[in-house]
């Protein structure tokens, strides 16, 4: 059998292929040796596997860039907010209800007089926290249950997708009020349970194909072949290669569960005050627009900024962990 | 030499929507210690399904083995406990598949995959056992083995991956190993030497090799022994350079016909006409009676047990005398074109 040493030896190889036929080998197993994909110039030149790739593609996606970039903005603010709002954001001086802009004030004042500027830097706190909370909750519940689901198969599948799609039945809104209305807590979390009861069967359904898939792959019968039991197969050959959907799902819900949140709280349902959220705000704001658009105006901006950056980053991590869109 | 595996009139059945389908209709055969047995058939003809049942990985539900004995060493892999039969299965005997992109795990680097076998039947340590998937890599001939360990699957060469895939098979010294149709996702230069090198590494280690493929070619130089499989059910068996000399069925007589060859350059290909049978639905009798040449009545109503034409040769066909010498005019393949 000709062999890559052979390949070393221009001249032989040469010789080979001018003999033609079958001695054409050399020349094949010699195009064999070139590491990467098809001469294509593979930057870094260091084994990539889907995560590396995906990195290596997010960093030049400006997209990400500028949403990664809001998103840091955003946390650094929500864990920091005196970093750049010194004030209270409960500290209110009602001679000033619904003044405009001044001094110290860019943003203006509330109908209690409160500093709006304030307020929507301290209402990110409750939005990420929200959003993050709820989605880590759904997204290991709904992950768990859809995995042992897709994986297992058989009643339990059945019983799991009957439930969630009991839970699917739920109008968001029309539970929320029926739910959170007889809740009495000024924390985020009833909110946050709320919304994780009602977001992981989204995420279940997805986990449970991507791990159906995943367990079709000939990968898993080999590993089996292999002498491989039911918990590696399922840790190593399979999660892995069923997460990425489930991670795109998650950073876009986590852009819909901040605006959940917002809307709970424009309800009245969802986080009271004390609290200072952005929900709140555009809640009691509402009623003023024509006479202080500058209350609606601060808050709602901020949510729509978070929740697009969530949403753009969730897209772009999509398109990053998609082989197909390669 | 000893017989390493036996398998003994084997049924497996698929439940599926359609109704029963008897992917395996009582099959035995058996390997020898250090041999090769190709098993020859086209697709859907049971031969992976077999195969599957042999390594224990048959999907059930659906699939289902309904009767029959596999024995391995003896000892019956059917009756086993899990535990033990899981022990058997990659140390003992492994599974070389088709297409090496989707049997290897696309987020694991080879080397890590192939360190692996060491550290979970071994329980080798991470170092030594990464030392040995090197030595494994190079064992197989991927050039460059100790840089290229860190790759991952898509990073290979067709060729190279079937390497990869066939040292993740021999990584314990298997006494057995099933290639299922190891080449025929790769060019035709490259399954020369994929074979060469399965065929190499087969001699070196003495261990039993079950070829499965529907390459006649392929198996010419490699095999010891041909299983021919149709429908379910074997027929015919017999040493590898008889059955080109002289097939004793019809099916297998059609097989190699069907081989393109050089010394009949410009003629038409020859082709068995129709097509095989849907498991669900077999026609009685014989399963080949509705393309053979030399069928009559009998083959529509009985079905043919194996007969034993020669020492270590059977054929399932009523007139395999006739395929055989070729007493009948009908029964050469020109004659059954028309």
């Amino acid at each position: 059998m000709p062999e890559p040493s052979s390949a070393q030896n221009p001249g032989e190889a040469v010789g080979n292929a001018g003999a033609g036929g079958t001695m054409d080998l050399a020349a094949t197993e010699a195009e064999t040796l070139v590491p990467g994909r098809g001469g294509e110039p593979d930057p870094g030149d260091r084994p990539r596997s889907l995560w590396s790739d995906a990195w290596h593609d997010l960093r030049r996606n400006p997209v990400f860039v500028i949403s990664a970039l809001i998103i840091v903005f955003l946390v650094v603010i929500a864990i920091w907010p005196q970093s750049i709002a010194s004030g209270n954001p409960l500290a209110c001086d009602i001679n000033k209800s619904q003044d405009g802009p001044a001094p110290g004030h860019p943003f203006g004042y509330d109908t209690q007089g409160c500093d709006v500027y304030t307020r929507t830097v301290h209402g990110a706190r409750a939005s990420i926290t929200v959003g993050v909370c709820a989605t880590a909750g759904a997204a290991l519940l709904g992950g768990l249950l859809g995995a042992l689901a897709g994986f297992f198969g058989g009643w339990w599948d059945a019983l799991l997708s009957r439930i969630s799609d009991v839970f699917f039945g739920i109008p968001i809104i029309l539970g929320g009020l029926v739910f959170l209305s007889v809740v009495t807590s000024t924390t985020v979390w009833p909110v946050v349970g709320f919304i994780v009861l009602l977001g992981w069967p989204q995420i279940a359904r997805i986990a449970r194909g991507s791990v159906l898939t995943a367990k079709q792959n000939d990968y898993v019968l080999a590993a089996r072949a292999l002498g491989a039991g039911s918990t590696r197969i399922l840790l190593r050959h399979i999660l892995p290669n069923a997460v990425a959907p489930v991670i795109v799902v998650a950073t876009i819900a986590l852009g819909t569960y901040i605006s959940l949140e917002a809307t709970l709280s424009f309800l009245g349902v969802g986080l009271r005050p004390p609290t200072v959220s952005w929900g709140i705000d555009i809640s009691s704001a509402s009623t003023q627009i024509r006479d202080a658009p500058h209350m609606l105006l601060w808050p709602a901006g901020a949510l729509s900024v978070t929740v697009l950056a969530f949403i753009m980053l969730g897209d772009a991590v999509r398109d990053a962990l998609d082989p197909k869109l390669r | 030499m000893s017989t390493l595996l036996e398998v003994t009139d084997l049924h497996v059945e698929f439940r599926t929507r359609d109704g029963i389908a008897k992917a395996v209709d009582g099959v035995s055969y058996a390997v020898q210690a250090g041999q090769t047995l190709a098993v020859l058939g086209e697709s859907g003809s049971g031969k992976s399904v077999t195969a599957q049942a042999v390594m224990g990985i048959l999907d059930s539900p659906p699939g289902r083995i309904t009767a029959g004995r596999i024995a391995f060493h003896g000892q019956d892999l059917l009756t086993m406990p899990e535990r033990e039969r899981r022990a058997v299965r990659g140390a003992r005997m492994a599974m070389i598949f088709q297409d090496a992109l989707s049997a290897l795990n696309p987020v694991l680097s080879v080397g890590h995959q192939l360190a692996e076998m060491f550290t979970t039947h071994r329980g080798t340590s991470r170092k030594d056992a990464r030392a040995k998937a090197v030595e494994l890599m190079d064992r197989v001939r991927i050039p460059a083995a100790r840089q290229r360990a860190g790759d991952f699957p898509h990073q290979f060469s067709g060729g190279m991956r079937q390497r990869v895939m066939i040292a993740m098979a021999i990584a314990l010294e298997p006494e057995l190993v099933i290639a299922d149709e190891p080449t025929t996702a790769l060019d035709v230069t490259v399954q020369a030497q994929v074979m060469d090198l399965l065929a190499e590494l087969q001699r070196e280690m003495d261990m039993g090799l079950i070829l499965i493929t529907h390459d006649l070619g392929v198996v010419a130089d490699v095999a010891d022994h041909i299983a021919v499989m149709y429908a379910g059910r074997i027929v015919e068996t017999a040493p590898v350079h008889r059955i080109y000399a002289a097939p004793a069925h019809p099916y297998t007589k059609g097989l190699l016909e069907s081989i393109p060859r050089l010394d009949r350059k410009g003629r038409e290909l020859y082709a068995i006409k129709g097509l095989p049978p849907s498991p669900h639905h077999v026609p009685p009798g014989c399963a080949f009676n509705p393309r053979c040449p030399l069928a009559r009545d009998r083959c529509r109503t009985e079905q043919p047990p194996l007969y034993e034409v020669a020492a270590g040769r059977t054929s399932a066909c009523h007139y395999w005398h006739e395929c055989l010498h070729g007493t009948r005019d009908s029964g050469t393949p020109e004659g059954a074109g028309r």
